[in-house]
């Protein structure tokens, strides 16, 4: 835009219109999303790191977490995560049979990271380690489910692009869609890095 | 956890919910009254506009519209009209507050003053400010860049309707059930289930959700526009004032509102599920609610006032027909405000007892929060020194802002002292401060922004006789109404309080709403002047588009504005575009005009934001099922829009062409 | 949904094509390298805490290490962050959030730490009031 800046100086209007392309927003419009979405879970870890060790006489980080467990859910993200960007490369390469298959594995381990969690939650609720126990609880509960509302949110995502890429094919807006799933999921992959390292490793050194 | 007297959230009826017929305030007067009024009002409004068959026009041209010039208009109708409501709660209680002298209850009782009060805060800054100011930037900004539209006019159109939405929820709680009675933050644990079980702070929790999804997005909205939109050859460092402080207002949105949403849900939890964020009990800590909502508390003053700092540096460089006076300094004043808005917010609660190091270190970045302001005030100074002022109406109140903004600054620097704060803390010098900064900053900006802006939205300047009474009015009745209360902080006087024991006090509060009622007649003014202007529209016609020989690209185009904005997109050579084209002979094209691409009407925003409202009161109201109902509809719809790929058109060459060949002769009739 | 102007269409959709290539510029080889950082850097965090070889004070300081550079890995092998995209805005962006983030968790944790510290000693109530 800037390089227009010292050129004829008498010229107020150019020969053709200024072309901003469909969508040349969209991707940044989504960071900022991603951005202020990154704001929500900071006050989450923030509400944890301060409540965190308010257990009020109830069980503590040590007697609930389960490492492999936490390990094995960490594993599915992350093959999760190459596995969206396996999509990524053949929608630039405008393969779209595979792209889709991709994406599905992508889903699959998606919805494999989700019933692990469900498990988790179910098997510590059992236990009576219920959100209502303790600020502890209730912190974890909040931080680690909101992640995983945000994995849900997004492995619905998914299915939806699937579909739309199936009816349209990889036009411009779909490729533009896919991106900013690309952006969501990655992202979400970060917040789980700060997730499983504070609240799950970091609680077992309590 | 939850007392005896708290209605459990299941057991309840699974068709109504909470709600049966004593939900209705029917033992309360006042609201009856208020109800009748405003439902014979509604009554008469919805049939004028049936009998005109307006329903059409209104939906197709404004409801539906993604014009980010109408939606801009309809965020100010929404502002002025909450300010009304706003307002009504505010002379309630200075009324209340003048007469409750002893022995005397007032006209109030408990239960319903606690309502006004924190009805008047919510109402005022999340209904009135955050519109003004948003509608504000949405009329202004593309305007300001040479820009068509916004980045993404569908969720322009979306955000307005969910503001709009949490309005409706504001407004419904006056008539069906309550509003919290916790004042406008809602701390814990007063706004925890145990202490407030009624649906008041839910009224509370969901409006603010419901209205903050929307401030957030078109914060994203914005900052997208003026970092992708702006026309060529404007690059950062020329583009208006106002479009930076909107920018760093709107990056201030995107990063506190967030914050607000977090601890809105985490107090949720603790009211729907019995959670143990902010209780007493289980390990919960209710001062890591208020430590939390600061943090986007203060962030959000600056989002108010950021904006109208732009609004009186265009004013005041337009009406002294000069130069900005320290441009670069203005923009970096605003991006130090931005950063600094964020290290600030423990001053809000220095008695929380986080001891002296803590408190000090808050203290100290308050006050250098008043360098970069002071060096602004100044640059408006040197902006006005040797110009040729036009004390226009707008020039009027960016005086009397500056003035005033300046007392409420020092009192403000006063009140950032930690050993002060703990004097007079929560006492009405606090309230007082406030009020100060943000009438005369906030709304004195808006009024300033309304008087300059209006030609260009609408082709015709306001009126001045009823434009000036209103003026003197409002800016005589903030002063009546607010030194008095500084003066009875000083001695102690807490906020918040219904009744007062020491007479002595009583005259304080008699001038105060002496000040309130003037006030009151300065909206009336206001009102008037709407209404005369409109009436008197032809004489007071501006067909040049360019009424105060401004200096920016919005003077460049008709009054008001094609939906195209400009026929052909400027290229800006200087900071004051349109100042420079001017002073260089730019000569109109009046020829050669192509079809434009612009984006498709939708009414998707709408119906979300009507949802939405139907989500809220099942939240607010336990109706399980009509929650579950409409969040199922609103992820239907919102995933429907995405299978819409037609979302543009373009305005044939034949429609610009008459639009501009028509001003083209309105221009030539007003140079003959 | 852009609304600006483009005059002639037909070029949209080519420019659009180049414009993805340019932004998801991630290889195949970009991301089997994320991949192989990300399994060690959570890997040697979780054997840390499992098998315990270190105090738990060298532990925590490891593995919060292990997190921050695994943050930034996913950032650039993952999410393709640098200072280029749109322009610098997104890298602006990220920074800003970081600097907020920065000053809000750790301002939280710092002013409720000595609120409890100074209110709460020994949870004495009684000095608390």
């Amino acid at each position: 835009m800037s390089e227009m800046a010292g050129v004829n100086r008498d010229l107020f209007h150019l020969p053709e219109e200024p072309h901003h392309p469909e969508g040349s927003s969209t991707m940044l419009g989504f960071w900022m999303y991603l951005m202020s979405d990154c704001l929500i879970f900071a006050m989450l870890f923030a509400t944890y790191g301060v409540l965190g060790t308010s257990y009020a006489g109830g069980p503590g980080p040590r007697e609930l977490f389960d490492l492999p467990l936490v390990a094995l859910n960490t594993s599915m993200l992350l093959l999760s995560s190459i596995t969206y960007g396996f999509a990524m490369l053949n929608m630039t390469e405008r393969r779209q049979g595979p792209m889709l298959a991709w994406l599905a594995v992508t889903g699959l381990f998606g919805l494999a990271f989700l019933s692990i969690e469900l498990y988790e939650f179910a098997h510590l609720i059992h236990e009576g380690a219920v959100p209502q126990r303790s600020a502890f609880l209730s912190s974890f509960f909040t931080l680690v489910g909101t992640h995983g509302l945000h994995v849900l949110f997004g492995t619905i995502w998914l299915v939806v692009l699937m579909v739309q890429v199936r009816l349209k094919g990889l036009i411009p807006a779909n490729c533009r869609r896919l991106m900013c799933l690309s952006l969501f999921w990655h992202f979400l992959d970060v917040i789980w890095i700060g997730v499983f390292t504070f609240v799950y490793l970091m609680g077992m050194l309590r | 956890m939850a007392s005896p007297m708290t209605v459990s959230p299941f057991a309840v009826s699974p068709l109504f919910g909470r709600f049966t017929l004593e939900s209705l305030p029917l033992h309360e007067p006042i609201v009856v009254a208020t109800f009748v009024a405003v439902a014979l009002g509604g009554a008469a409004l919805l049939a004028a506009l049936t009998k005109f068959k307006l329903w059409g026009y209104l939906w197709k041209e404004w409801f539906t519209s993604v014009d980010h010039k109408k939606i801009g208009i309809m965020y100010m109708i929404l502002g002025i009209v909450m300010l009304l409501r706003g307002f009504s709660d505010a002379i309630m209680m200075r009324l209340q507050q003048a007469i409750a002298f002893g022995g005397s209850e007032g006209y109030l009782n408990a239960h319903h003053y606690d309502q006004v009060f924190t009805a008047h805060g919510v109402i005022m800054i999340f209904f009135v400010a955050m519109p003004i100011v948003t509608g504000l930037m949405n009329y202004v900004v593309p305007l300001q860049i040479g820009a068509r539209d916004v980045s993404f006019p569908f969720l322009n159109n979306f955000s307005f309707w969910m503001t709009a939405s949490g309005a409706v929820l504001v407004m419904m709680s006056l008539f069906v059930g309550e509003f919290a009675q916790t004042g406008w933050l809602a701390m814990p644990p007063l706004s925890g289930i145990a202490a407030s079980p009624g649906v008041g702070v839910d009224y509370y929790i969901w409006a603010l959700q419901i209205a903050g999804v929307g401030t957030l997005l078109s914060g994203v909205n914005l900052i997208a526009t003026i970092v992708k939109m702006r026309a060529p050859g404007m690059s950062m460092m020329k583009m208006p004032i106002f479009c930076w402080t909107s920018l760093c207002t709107n990056i201030l949105i995107v990063a506190a509102f967030p914050v607000l949403t977090a601890v809105l849900a985490l107090l949720s939890l603790d009211r729907y599920a019995g959670t143990a964020f902010f209780t007493n009990t289980l390990g919960g800590n209710p001062m890591m609610y208020v430590n939390l909502i600061w943090i986007w508390g203060h962030p959000e003053v600056y989002i108010l006032i950021l904006p109208m700092f732009g609004v009186f540096s265009e004013v005041t460089s337009t009406f002294s027909g000069k130069r900005l006076f320290g441009y670069t300094s203005m923009v970096y004043a605003t991006l130090v405000i931005t950063i600094l808005a964020y290290l600030v917010w423990l001053h809000h609660f220095f008695t929380m007892g986080s001891g002296a190091s803590v408190n000090s270190f808050f203290g100290i970045t308050t006050m250098i929060i008043s360098i970069p302001t002071g060096a602004k005030i100044f640059n408006w100074l040197f902006t006005m020194y040797r110009g040729r002022v036009r004390f226009e109406l707008p020039m009027m109140w960016t005086v009397a802002f500056m003035i005033t903004f300046t007392l409420g600054g020092m009192t403000g620097v006063l009140l950032a002292v930690p050993p002060a704060d703990f004097v007079l803390h929560n006492s009405l010098f606090l309230v007082a401060h406030f009020h100060n900064v943000i009438i005369g900053g906030v709304l004195f900006g808006a009024f300033a922004a309304i008087n300059y802006w209006w030609p260009k939205a609408f082709g015709f300047k306001l009126e001045t006789t009823w434009g000036k009474r209103s003026f003197w009015l409002w800016v005589s009745g903030f002063y009546f109404a607010f030194v008095p209360l500084y003066v009875l902080g000083l001695m102690g006087v807490t906020r918040r309080l219904r009744t007062f024991d020491d007479p002595s006090l009583q005259i304080w509060f008699i001038i105060a709403g002496f000040g309130a009622f003037l006030i009151a007649l300065g909206i009336a003014a206001m009102l008037v002047q709407f209404y005369v202007s409109i009436r008197d529209r032809e004489q007071l016609r501006d067909v040049t588009g360019d009424p105060w020989n401004g200096r920016t690209l919005e003077w460049a185009t008709s009054s008001p504005p094609p939906d195209y904005n400009f026929a052909f997109t400027p290229v800006v050579h200087d900071g004051d575009a349109w100042a420079d084209m001017k002073a260089r002979g730019y000569q109109r094209p009046i020829s050669g005009y192509r079809p434009i691409h612009m984006p498709s009407n939708t009414g998707t925003g709408v119906i979300l934001a009507a949802l939405s409202v139907a989500f809220g009161t099942g939240m607010i109201w336990y109706v399980w099922w009509l929650a579950v109902v409409s969040i199922v509809g609103i992820l239907a719809v919102a995933i429907g829009h995405t299978f819409n790929y037609k979302r543009d058109f373009y305005i044939p060459v034949e429609d610009v062409t008459r639009h501009e060949d028509a001003r083209t002769t309105a221009l030539m009739g007003a140079v003959a | 949904m852009s609304a600006a102007g483009h005059g002639q269409g037909n070029t949209a959709a080519h420019d659009h094509a180049d414009h993805l290539n340019e932004e998801a510029h991630g290889s195949r080889k970009g991301y089997w390298a994320g991949f192989a950082l990300s399994v060690v850097l959570t890997a040697v965090p979780f054997w840390l805490v499992m098998t315990r070889p270190l105090t738990a004070q060298a532990t925590a300081m490891i593995i919060m290490g292990f997190a921050a550079v695994q943050m930034i890995v996913h950032m650039i092998f993952f999410l393709h962050m640098n200072r280029r995209a749109e322009g610098g805005w997104s890298m602006m962006a990220l920074l800003f959030t970081i600097v907020v983030v920065v000053i809000s968790l750790s301002g939280s944790l710092w002013v409720m730490y000595h609120m409890n510290e100074n209110m709460m000693p020994a949870m004495d109530m009684s000095q608390a009031g």
